[in-house]
């Protein structure tokens, strides 16, 4: 009886079904879209900052860079004679950072709320030759009595400038606690191996792809750094390569030929949960004195450019727009609920006289409502995934760059990504690190939107919802009608 | 048994107060035909509603075979209705969107009778009332004698001690109104039934046992208008 007559009621009020439900599966439709969409920005986001960051990673330490922090680097072999040759072949922790001592790692991994801590030392290696032009000694100036004259002299013949090599390097720990972590937790292992334990103090390089693609290196070959002949064991991928090193050498190795022992300038730390992080950046704050910590939060805060615009527009517009797009539908399936229970109310005045509870006529107005929700809720997933469908075939790109800012502890320094000029560059007067693998050297990232099962169950939710606030109120006015009254109503 | 004693019953109406009923004491015995008549606005409706349980009196008591109706609560008037007590409409009061068959089942709905049992019940009312060939129709397909004859099955179907009914031939022609009081009567023999009708019509009320007049809220009975009726 219950579905017999709810279906022919549904049937009878099929226009007003159809209003209600459509209205319903618009909103619905919207809060999957929005949400898909959002959760596409999200994941956009945390590829960008996974790039950044490596995976596992929660927050980065570091220092800025004071006088001292690291051994010059200054190559002994420099002779300045006029004609001389001048050879560099050098490996320089980069100058964008402070260094750290090794120990703040320890006392970082155990803080309360630190599942794991991973020291880098992130350095640029410098090969090339220079050759001085000859210099010829003049007169001196004088000054005595008058106006000082300049004396005379100057550079003659040819001099010359190899720019030579200049590779980016990363010196990984490869403690086991540490592996996780650190500038190799982002790569994807393309041939050879990676890094391992017992590699602490061996020769042994993992190269990144593109530039084993520009140099012509593979598993086997050598690379030269600071005059030391490193074995490629493996190469890898690392995405958004701008940030990505070129070499990637044993920890131990990269201080010493640094002359960097018992330095790192960048920690990586995982938390023990992300609810941790905040509190895990106070911690480090305090314990290692003068040291910047950045969380994934604070460089999402930096991210700018189409990307952020997209976040912003799917975080406000969008979720508001849906919000009231559904509270217009709810309001509507309401009143006009409440207008159909009007128009019927010597049919629940007949029932009750024939002797239904209030109940059963409730349960019949909210049958009908929770139908037409659970259709409109149907069709607003199958909007919900249309819409997604439609943003991901569109597939907008978005731009990411996170903005230069004074003492940013980004790893490997503050980074600035462009568009279209390539320009990558630490602050700090650092050495360049070209941008190798990436068109233009801009982070692009495509809007890709996928309804989660999460959006899909809030879908349904919004449906019963919509389908019980307006049975609800159809309900409640079907009960309070009393039957002599209902009866005695003309229509 | 109906007993009825000092019912009175005030509607708020702007600043005043109408008195619907102003008093009414009446005994109506099981099985009795009473036809009540009056002008209009003088009570007759608001004192059906009353013994149907559909209102409650604002003082005084309605007794349904020794249960004050007026006292009960509204779930046990709820199932009061639901077993012993029919009702009949001037407008018929069909759903529209079920068809003559469902309508008659709608009364068994409270009942928890299952959809077997139901659907036989229903179908042995409809033919009672000679209809059962229109059984899938809805009531927009039926005549208004015809509406009228399904709301009687479905006021029969639950096998009610008591029908109610008011105004059940405002709506029809002659003819079609003698075909119908023909069919209460018949029933009312057959069933035993109390019946209770409301009617402007003196040819309707001459039918019955007894007649009762209403005025100005106010019942008084003739006895036994139709001896030969018992």
């Amino acid at each position: 009886m219950f579905f017999t007559y709810l279906r022919r009621e549904l049937r009878r009020r099929i226009r007003q079904a159809t209003f209600i439900a459509l209205g319903l599966a618009v909103g619905i439709g919207l809060v999957i879209t929005v949400t898909a969409a959002s959760s596409g920005v999200k994941s956009a986001e945390g590829s960008v900052l996974k790039n950044l960051y490596g995976v596992g990673t929660d927050a980065t330490v570091t220092k800025n860079p004071t006088a001292g922090s690291f051994a010059a680097g200054r190559p002994s072999n420099f002779n300045l004679k006029s004609g001389s040759t001048v050879k560099i072949d050098t490996l320089t922790a980069t100058r964008s950072l402070g260094s750290l001592d090794d120990s703040a790692v320890t006392t970082i991994s155990k803080l309360k709320g630190v599942a794991a801590a991973s020291g880098a030392l992130t350095a640029d290696s410098v090969n090339t030759t220079f050759k001085i032009p000859k210099f010829s000694g003049g007169n001196g100036g004088s000054g005595a009595g008058g106006a000082p004259s300049g004396g005379t002299g100057g550079f003659s013949g040819p001099g010359s400038f190899n720019s030579g090599n200049t590779v980016s390097v990363d010196g990984v720990d490869l403690a086991s606690s540490a592996q996780a972590l650190g500038p190799l937790s982002n790569g994807t292992l393309k041939s050879g191996r990676t890094l391992k334990s017992s590699d602490a103090s061996s020769d042994v390089a993992v190269i990144d792809s593109s530039y084993a693609k520009s140099a012509s290196l593979k598993v086997g070959s050598t690379v030269t750094i600071a005059s030391t002949k490193f074995t490629v064991v493996g190469i890898v991928s690392v995405s958004a390569s701008d940030s990505s090193a070129d070499v990637y050498v044993p920890l131990a190795r990269a201080q010493a030929l640094s002359k960097s022992t018992g330095k790192v300038n960048t920690i990586y730390v995982a938390a023990d949960s992300a609810t941790d992080i905040a509190a895990v950046q106070k911690e480090i704050t305090k314990a290692v004195s003068g040291a910047t910590v950045t969380t994934s939060s604070d460089l999402a805060s930096e991210v700018t450019g189409s990307l952020s615009s997209a976040s912003s527009l799917a975080n406000n517009l969008g979720k508001w727009l849906a919000i009231a797009v559904l509270i217009a539908a709810f309001l509507l399936a309401s009143l006009l609920t409440m207008s159909a229970v009007s128009r019927r109310v010597r049919e629940f005045g007949t029932l009750k006289a024939l002797g239904w509870r209030s109940r059963r006529v409730i349960g019949q107005v909210m049958g009908e409502s929770v139908t037409v929700g659970v259709i409109g809720g149907l069709v607003g997933v199958a909007l919900g995934f249309a819409g997604a469908a439609i943003v991901s075939a569109i597939a907008p790109a978005l731009s990411a760059s996170v903005g230069q800012t004074t003492g940013s502890a980004t790893p490997g320094g503050a980074r600035q990504f462009s568009g279209g000029s390539g320009g990558f560059t630490p602050p700090g007067g650092g050495l360049s690190r070209a941008p190798t693998g990436t068109s233009g050297g801009s982070v692009l990232v495509h809007l890709t939107a996928s309804v989660t099962v999460d959006a899909v169950v809030l879908a349904v939710v919004l449906a019963l919802a919509g389908g019980l606030i307006a049975g609800t109120f159809g309900g409640w006015r079907a009960a309070r009608l009393r039957p002599a009254a209902a009866l005695a109503r003309v229509e | 048994m109906y007993k009825l004693t000092n019912v009175r019953k005030d509607y708020p109406k702007g600043r005043s107060v109408v008195h619907a009923l102003a008093g009414v004491d009446a005994v109506i015995e099981d099985g009795e035909w009473l036809a009540i008549q009056g002008p209009t606005g003088h009570g007759k409706t608001t004192l059906l509603q009353m013994l149907g349980g559909l209102d409650r009196p604002t003082s005084g008591t309605v007794e349904f075979d020794g249960q004050d109706l007026g006292a009960m609560r509204e779930s046990e008037v709820t199932r009061v209705r639901a077993t012993s007590i029919g009702f009949i409409f001037q407008t018929f009061n069909l759903i529209p969107t079920l068809s003559a068959q469902e309508n008659v089942e709608v009364a068994l709905a409270p009942l928890g009778i299952g959809s077997a049992e139901r659907r036989a019940r229903a179908a042995a009312a409809l033919e009672s009332v000679r209809l059962e060939e229109r059984a899938r129709h809805l009531p927009g397909e039926l005549s208004g004698g015809q509406q009228q004859r399904v709301a009687i099955a479905r006021a029969l179907v639950k096998e009610p001690k008591v029908l109610l009914a008011d105004e059940p031939t405002g709506n029809l022609d002659e003819g079609t109104r003698d075909d119908i009081m023909g069919l209460l009567e018949k029933l009312w023999r057959q069933h035993g039934l109390t019946l209770i009708v409301v009617t402007h019509d003196s040819s309707v009320a001459r039918q019955a046992q007894r007649i009762g007049i209403m005025r100005k809220g106010r019942l008084t009975i003739k006895q036994d208008t139709r001896p030969g009726v018992s």
